[in-house]
């Protein structure tokens, strides 16, 4: 499963960090590493970028671009 | 200047307000050598030797956007003294993913730990002393905002400078990324100092696969290969590939220290208010809704309540102050060349610019709270989809909203944009929003020609900036900025309070700017303008300016506009001198035709343009046509360079005669 197709109110484990160059190492560098939990929070009110809380802050970014990051453990909160 | 201080901190941690904590008003801003990234430096209060560098806002010290590169050169050329690194003690885990790198350029440091009243009154704790023995870096609590704990820091930066001895404990890595670490670090000693940078940081670099670093190193080819063994073998032994590993490890050691030091009990209160401010703000459907009301409260506040009655008055500051100095200038007796050239070309040029002044510091002053409050990060997660189809990210929505009103802070807004691309671009299309100087103009063609129409002539004119906003957004995207757009991954921070002082310096900041332009560039152009408008081509002053040299160019510019549908020199006339000011095209047109008053001008305009049809090819070509000299030498700071903002007001124009030739020429066939 990827984290774009994670529903807003569900937290999940990241396993691995896809696509490349600077997109991944930005998406490494906000700290989003393997095995962090993050919470989807948000879809913005056009159906795209979502809103990510992780790390204790909150974070957005397109969908295409989680469509890179696998997960796994989904859970409701 | 005895010391050089360098201020690095995550975007959104307060990085400002500490700079102006410590400066004061002592600032200067000027740009890094070779891109538009904003250098702001000052002297420190009480100390008066020693000068800090505001670098800009980063994550980390990787090589991918300008503003990291920029930060992770001044460190390594300029060699600051040391480095006071600001962290925000609500989001200590983040934060301190930019300390960890920061450790490694092996320069003298000092923690300030921002916020600290936040997370006491949310009911949690960060055992401060502990975190700082960890670290082996001084950490000092403060908060910004309220200016606490401003003098310890200072104390103890002080104390580090004359100490001289950099962070020494750089025992964060362990198992396979300390292994490779430490065998590469042993491989390019040599070369590391040659080169002139720390060990730790080359290694890590090196692992890394930083290209800049990769190709500063220079290794051989043999090195190269041990290298890349190296880090084969510690991607093997970990099962992930060199970026990860090294993320990896400094997150989780920070996660371990953090879990050490930081006592939360609950999440901070500013963080659970945001949830809730933003349940409604970025709310589904009324998202948008409160978007455009926010903005056009601030429109309305900025360009009516308060900015008409200030602007009124500056203006009969100037009027007054224009006519005690031509009262003066008569009373000495000088020239009448040199008279008109003080009252009619720089006082009028100038001081039709600078009746701009207050709208600009009153919008700016609206867009510092919207932008420190955190709102502004809302607004480019609510429109990015939108505006990703021309290109753009959401953040490139503000500086072209702000367009409608004037462009000249529309302009001076697109500064907060992270990419250089998206800056560009939208600093370009940011014209095409028809802005308000330019309701005059469309005041005075309805009046003349579509009296019972103009309701839905002025939204047409509206749309029409809008479509050719889009559509050279489109051209551009797949032309001239074809280059990926920086990945949209943006911090949505907790809602803050801005500090009056910040709002305060940000807004003398951009009335500074703009006032230094008022008396250079556009100083100079109205002396041209007025210089062309006052004489004829032998140099003769002229009372009536139809004689003027003005009126020549006019003319022979104006067989050009034939096409467009209106050949009257006096169109062209007003085209040109509209280039000072938008709102002067109407000024210059009721001069020129002698007609007082608006039904007189509304008559005389019938016998400029031919038809209701040249009417409106005149206003499709006027809305979009290059701005005003204010807009141009904005456009012309902001990009760097005259040559682009040459070529951008060149690209409108023609823009604008293509348009209104197919407005004028279609328009002809159908009616």
């Amino acid at each position: 499963m990827t984290l774009d197709l994670i529903k807003p109110g569900y937290t999940a484990i990241l396993k691995i960090i896809g696509g490349e160059g600077a997109l991944r190492h930005r998406l490494l560098d906000m700290g989003l590493t393997p095995n962090t939990k993050v919470t989807v929070r948000k879809v913005a009110p056009m159906g795209d970028p979502i809103e990510l809380f992780l790390r204790g802050y909150v974070l957005t970014l397109r969908a295409e671009d989680a469509a890179n990051i696998s997960v796994e453990g989904v859970e409701k909160i | 200047m005895k010391y050089l201080l360098a201020l690095a901190g995550n975007q959104n941690c307060g990085k400002t307000t500490l700079f102006n904590c410590l400066t004061g008003s002592n600032q200067h801003v000027g740009n890094f050598p070779g891109v538009t990234v904003e250098k702001k430096e000052g002297t420190i209060l009480k100390h008066k030797d020693t000068v800090l560098v505001d670098l800009p806002g980063i994550y980390s010290l990787s090589p991918y956007t300008a503003e990291e590169v920029v930060t992770r050169d001044f460190i390594l050329k300029e060699h600051p003294h040391a480095i006071i690194n600001i962290v925000d003690a609500t989001n200590l885990e983040r934060n301190l993913y930019l300390t960890l790198q920061l450790m490694e350029l092996n320069i003298p440091m000092v923690i300030a730990l921002n916020m600290m009243d936040e997370v006491r009154s949310s009911g949690n704790s960060i055992k401060v002393k502990e975190l700082s023995n960890h670290l082996g870096i001084p950490i000092i609590p403060i908060s910004a905002s309220k200016n606490e704990g401003i003098a310890d820091l200072m104390d103890a930066v002080m104390k580090v400078l004359e100490e001289n001895k950099p962070a020494i404990k750089l025992d964060f890595c362990k198992g396979e990324v300390h292994r490779a670490i430490h065998s590469i670090a042993h491989i390019i000693e040599d070369q590391a100092k040659d080169a002139g940078f720390p060990l730790r940081f080359a290694a890590t670099k090196l692992i890394e696969g930083d290209k800049p670093m990769i190709e500063a190193m220079a290794l051989s080819e043999s090195e190269n290969h041990i290298l890349g063994h190296i880090v084969e073998e510690m991607e093997s032994a970990l099962h992930t590939d060199r970026e990860a590993a090294l993320a990896d490890m400094r997150y989780s050691y920070i996660e371990n220290l953090c879990a050490e030091c930081v006592i939360k009990h609950h999440e901070s209160k500013e963080q659970i208010r945001s949830e809730k401010i933003d349940r409604l703000l970025t709310h589904k459907y009324f998202g948008i809704p409160i978007f455009i009301c926010i903005m056009m409260f601030v429109f309305y506040l900025t360009f009516h309540v308060l900015g008409a009655p200030l602007q009124s008055l500056l203006e009969l500051g100037i009027d007054v102050t224009t006519n005690a100095l031509s009262h003066l200038l008569t009373i000495t007796g000088v020239s009448p060349w040199l008279h008109s050239l003080v009252i009619n070309g720089i006082c009028a040029g100038v001081g039709s610019v600078l009746s701009f002044l207050p709208i600009i510091v009153l919008l700016f002053f609206f867009l510092s709270i919207l932008e420190d409050s955190g709102y502004m990060a809302r607004v480019a997660f609510v429109m990015d989809k939108l505006l990703r189809k021309i290109g753009l990210s959401g953040r490139s929505f503000v500086p072209m909203l702000i367009g409608f009103g004037c462009s000249v802070p529309a302009i001076m807004s697109t500064r907060t944009l992270s990419s250089e691309r998206d800056r560009k671009m939208t600093i370009i299309l940011t014209p095409f929003m028809s802005c308000s100087a330019k309701l005059p103009i469309y005041g005075m063609i309805t009046m003349a020609f579509f009296p019972h129409h103009s309701a839905i002539v002025m939204i047409s004119l509206y749309l029409l900036g809008i479509i050719m906003a889009i559509l050279s957004g489109l051209l551009f995207k797949n032309t001239l900025f074809r280059g990926k757009p920086i990945p949209f991954i943006l911090e949505l921070p907790a809602y803050r309070f801005p500090s009056a002082r910040s709002v305060v310096l940000h807004m003398w900041e951009k009335a500074k700017d703009f006032l230094k332009k008022a008396f250079t560039i556009i100083f100079v152009a109205a002396i041209v303008i007025w210089f062309f408008q006052s004489f004829d081509w032998s140099l003769n002053m002229v009372t009536d300016s139809g004689h003027s040299m003005l009126a020549g160019i006019g003319s022979i510019l104006a067989p050009l506009f034939a096409p467009i549908g209106f050949s009257d020199w006096r169109a062209s006339t007003a085209l040109i001198v509209g280039l000072t000011a938008k709102e002067s095209v109407v000024s210059t047109l009721s001069v020129l035709t002698g007609a007082t008053g608006n039904v007189a001008l509304s008559g005389a305009l019938h016998t400029i343009f031919p038809s209701a049809l040249a009417g409106f090819s005149f206003l499709t070509f006027t809305i979009l046509y290059m701005p005003c000299v204010a807009a141009f030498a904005a456009t012309r700071r902001e990009l760097g360079s005259l040559k682009g903002a040459l070529l951008t007001a060149l690209y409108q124009t023609t823009v604008a005669y293509i348009v209104a030739l197919l407005v004028f020429q279609i328009g002809h066939f159908i009616i």
